[in-house]
């Protein structure tokens, strides 16, 4: 047994060339872990954006209001609880405190047609289906009764407008000051004061107050931000992205399937190149701005086709829509046809089954789960998608709710960019209110995406 | 024997429906030649339709938007020229292609006022869209200088340094982001970044309305698209490739750096255009933040209002505009050129994904 002398060379020994080699090694490795720090700040940087702009809604749409009324609810309804009140009783009170305002009501929150022509138009037409009392159908509104205007509301309006209409026309709630979340948990003392200084005295009441409540989710608009609310919007969007799937999905997905089923054709041959024609226009049309789809809604829809869409209506409006998702849906819907392996469809040809037979029995019910979740992104798209509404002109202020595919409309983003864009402290705050109800909206659509796609899943490996 | 496919063209049996009806196996004498299903040609037809709807939408969009442009180039008149007049007698074809010919002189010299002029003012005859596209530019350019860095940052990390549960962990957040409509993003940076600015910089230095906030928001809304376009492209690069480089002796980082990257370039590229593209078209951040009024002049501070091409056309286009009017005519020359603006960058970029992937296929 030799042993092997230990030798550890000094410092001095080391080649000059490999202390500059470890210094520089040192300082490579830093600057290695400096950029990683950068690149993960990035994405510190992206979640700090997303925290701020969900802390930034909440944060206007909660807080303290100074609140006032012209009539105190108290006065009209135990505890001032108006909902626990009858049509006639609501009824009776707008008669009491606003008679002459009758037929502005009725004209506002019953009758779909245009404005101008209301006085002149006799009731019978101007209600149509509408419950009139006796020997009211030929008149105009000029001239039936107080009476008869009464119960011409009371058997029409549903009651949460009867409500909405007493809260905005009698007891008529003002906010005199508004404050923001951090305000009135930070600055409570200061709040107070100010209250106390200067509102106490008007018999102003001061409270918490959060913007996303009942009323204002079954409220209509109005230009008093305090009883201003989102049901027609909300109702609006519902009809707009219910009918634009309705349009889109079907052609997606038929459009999918043509493109990634019908592939047995020759090269270089017509049908193949359009093939080609069209999976090259769906990528750029995905790429095209969404407001170049208004201004073809515009021409095409709102004013070409006028005789059938009724002009600035919900058939114009998802029709527009339905262009716009249509390349998102057909991307995912071939996408997830191009999931199913291709063993399946042999084995179904195997069999003897026929094209058509082996896509509707084995390829389509493989590929629903991931067709299904595109349509539902494609759906939280058209949900969210402002752009092209407005330039088909979406009303910004209506107060009937759609009766049908020629209504006039409005959708939640609309009115989210309308009370933005005023002046009044009070209206973004309706409008950060109105943008948490998208927002959950969104979260529920893509919830029941994966849902959906899990159980469809679990279903085809059962 | 029972197979549709068999359904012979011999048979007394009824035909098979082509909806899977089955038939029955007492054929004797059966053709296995092709024959006509004429319920599945229908429904091919009927596929194939769905197929051509997006074809007729880019031709709605094309003719849409060239037949008002050129109706607006042309002092807003419809054109004149009608071979009908000639037919009729009642001028002759000289005529005809003279008038013709003064109308496409108009509507060049109104092309190029518009490509070249400084004021925006389509009543009283100044269509010059430069204060529009300067603003345009302007947003666009500070979304970038905040989506660039921080979406190429975010791809680095996800896809060379995260494990793979962090990054499961991670890109909710980024989806998040993409999946905010824009009208939100609208409000934030009215009622959170402007605010922000105007403490950073002054308020007599910053207006409420400017095109900095929604520049900056702008990027943060473009952010996702770019993170996640550019982690398909560095994902894409080869193992073999960072193997290489790590024999040489190379940290991660002059991996990344000098490897990763350069392989990656062309859809790092694709990725960064189809951002500018998307902010060029973004229409509610700006319309909400960034001004109501095109530029008086053109200029380079982003910290003053300015109204760009797709703040213009929403807001013009708010009220009831009466048809045919130059305000609505004008709608659609500018959404031309915003058309062609973002086709032009989207196929640069296509163009150039498609190159990177064939380099390593």
């Amino acid at each position: 047994m030799t042993s092997v002398p230990s030798y550890t060379p000094s410092t001095s020994e080391l080649l000059a060339d490999e202390a500059a080699f470890k210094r520089s090694l040192r300082n490579r490795h830093l600057r290695g872990t400096l950029w990683k720090r950068f690149f993960q700040l990035s994405l510190v940087v992206a979640f700090a954006a997303l925290i701020a702009l969900f802390f930034n809604v909440v944060n206007a749409a909660l807080g303290y209001v100074v609140e006032d009324y012209a009539v105190n609810p108290t006065l009209l309804a135990v505890d001032g609880q108006l909902e626990t009140l009858s049509s006639a009783e609501l009824v009776t009170y707008l008669v009491e405190y606003r008679e002459n305002r009758l037929p502005v009501f009725i004209r506002d929150y019953l009758y779909p047609g245009d404005p101008a022509l209301f006085t002149s138009t006799p009731l019978g037409q101007a209600l149509p289906g509408a419950t009139l009392p006796e020997g009211t159908a030929d008149l105009t509104v000029r001239d039936v009764t107080t009476e008869q205007m009464a119960q011409i509301l009371e058997s029409n309006a549903t009651q949460s407008t009867l409500v909405a209409l007493v809260k905005e026309q009698v007891v008529q709630p003002v906010f005199l000051a508004t404050y923001s979340m951090t305000e009135s948990l930070f600055g409570y003392d200061a709040i107070y004061e100010n209250w106390e200084a200067n509102y106490k005295d008007l018999g102003a009441i001061l409270k918490w107050y959060s913007w996303v409540n009942l009323d204002f989710l079954t409220s209509p608009a109005s230009s008093n931000p305090a009883v201003a609310g989102i049901n027609v919007a909300l109702l609006g969007t519902i009809w707009v992205v219910f009918a634009t799937i309705c349009i889109a999905f079907p052609i997606g997905v038929g459009a999918a399937i043509y493109l990634q089923e019908y592939t047995d054709l020759k090269p270089g041959s017509f049908g193949a190149r359009l093939s080609n024609i069209i999976e090259t226009n769906i990528r750029n049309l995905a790429g095209v701005p969404s407001i170049i789809y208004g201004l073809l809604g515009l021409a095409v829809f709102v004013r070409l086709l006028v005789d059938i869409t009724g002009g600035r209506t919900i058939w114009s409006a998802s029709l527009t829509m339905a262009l716009l998702i249509l390349p998102v849906i057909i991307i995912n819907a071939q996408e997830a046809l191009r999931a199913v392996p291709s063993s399946l469809r042999e084995a179904s040809y195997g069999m003897g089954a026929t094209k058509l037979q082996t896509i509707r029995k084995v390829v389509l019910p493989s590929a629903l789960p991931g067709v299904l979740t595109g349509t539902i992104l494609a759906m939280s798209r058209a949900v969210g998608e402002t752009a092209p509404l407005i330039i088909i002109g979406a009303s910004t202020f209506i107060l009937t709710a759609p009766t049908g595919m020629q209504s006039k409309f409005t959708v939640l983003p609309i009115t989210i960019y309308n009370w933005t864009s005023r002046p009044q402290q009070e209206f973004r705050d309706a409008a950060a209110a109105a943008i948490i109800v998208l927002l959950v909206i969104l979260l529920l659509l893509n919830a029941t995406a994966i849902i959906l796609r899990q159980r469809a899943r679990r279903r085809l490996t059962a | 024997m029972a197979s549709p496919y068999e359904a012979g063209r011999e048979t007394s049996q009824p035909q098979v429906s082509g909806d899977g009806a089955v038939v029955t196996a007492s054929q004797t004498t059966q053709s296995l030649t092709k024959h006509a299903r004429p319920f599945e040609a229908f429904v091919r037809l009927l596929l194939t339709i769905c197929g051509l709807i997006s074809i007729l939408t880019t031709i709605g969009i094309v003719l849409v938007l060239l037949s008002q442009a050129l109706t607006f180039f042309n002092n807003n008149q419809p054109f004149t020229f009608n071979l009908d007049n000639v037919f009729n007698g009642t001028i002759t074809l000289q005529q005809a292609l003279e008038a013709l010919l003064a109308e496409i002189g108009v509507v060049i010299s109104n092309v190029w006022a518009f490509l070249t002029g400084t004021k925006w003012q389509p009543q009283t005859g100044e269509i010059g869209f430069l204060p529009l596209l300067n603003a345009t530019l302007l947003t666009s350019f500070w979304a970038i200088v905040v989506a660039l860095p921080l979406g190429l940052g975010a791809a680095i990390y996800l896809s060379e340094y995260a494990a793979a549960g962090t990054r499961d962990r991670l890109k909710p957040v980024l989806e998040i982001l993409a999946g905010i409509p824009t009208v939100t993003y609208g409000f934030f940076a009215l009622t959170f970044m402007t605010p922000i600015l105007r403490g950073v910089f002054g308020t007599d230095n910053v207006q409420v309305y400017n095109m900095l906030s929604a520049g900056l928001v702008m990027g943060i809304m473009i952010l996702p698209t770019i993170a996640s376009m550019s982690e398909d492209a560095l994902s894409a690069v080869p193992r073999s490739l960072r193997e290489a480089s790590y024999g040489l002796g190379a940290t991660k980082f002059e991996t990344i750096g000098k490897v990763i990257l350069p392989a990656a370039l062309s859809g790092l590229t694709a990725a960064t255009l189809v951002g500018i593209s998307r902010a060029i078209g973004e229409t509610m951040i700006v319309a909400l933040a960034a001004g109501a009024n095109p530029l008086p002049a053109l200029t380079l501070n982003p910290l003053q209002p300015g109204e760009t091409i797709t703040g213009h056309i929403a807001r013009i286009s708010g009220g009831d505009l009466p048809y045919g009017s130059i305000n609505y005519n004008s709608l659609f020359a500018l959404g031309l050129a915003l058309f062609l603006f973002t086709l032009i960058i989207n196929l640069i970029s296509q163009r150039v994904s498609k190159r990177f992937r064939e380099v390593y296929q």
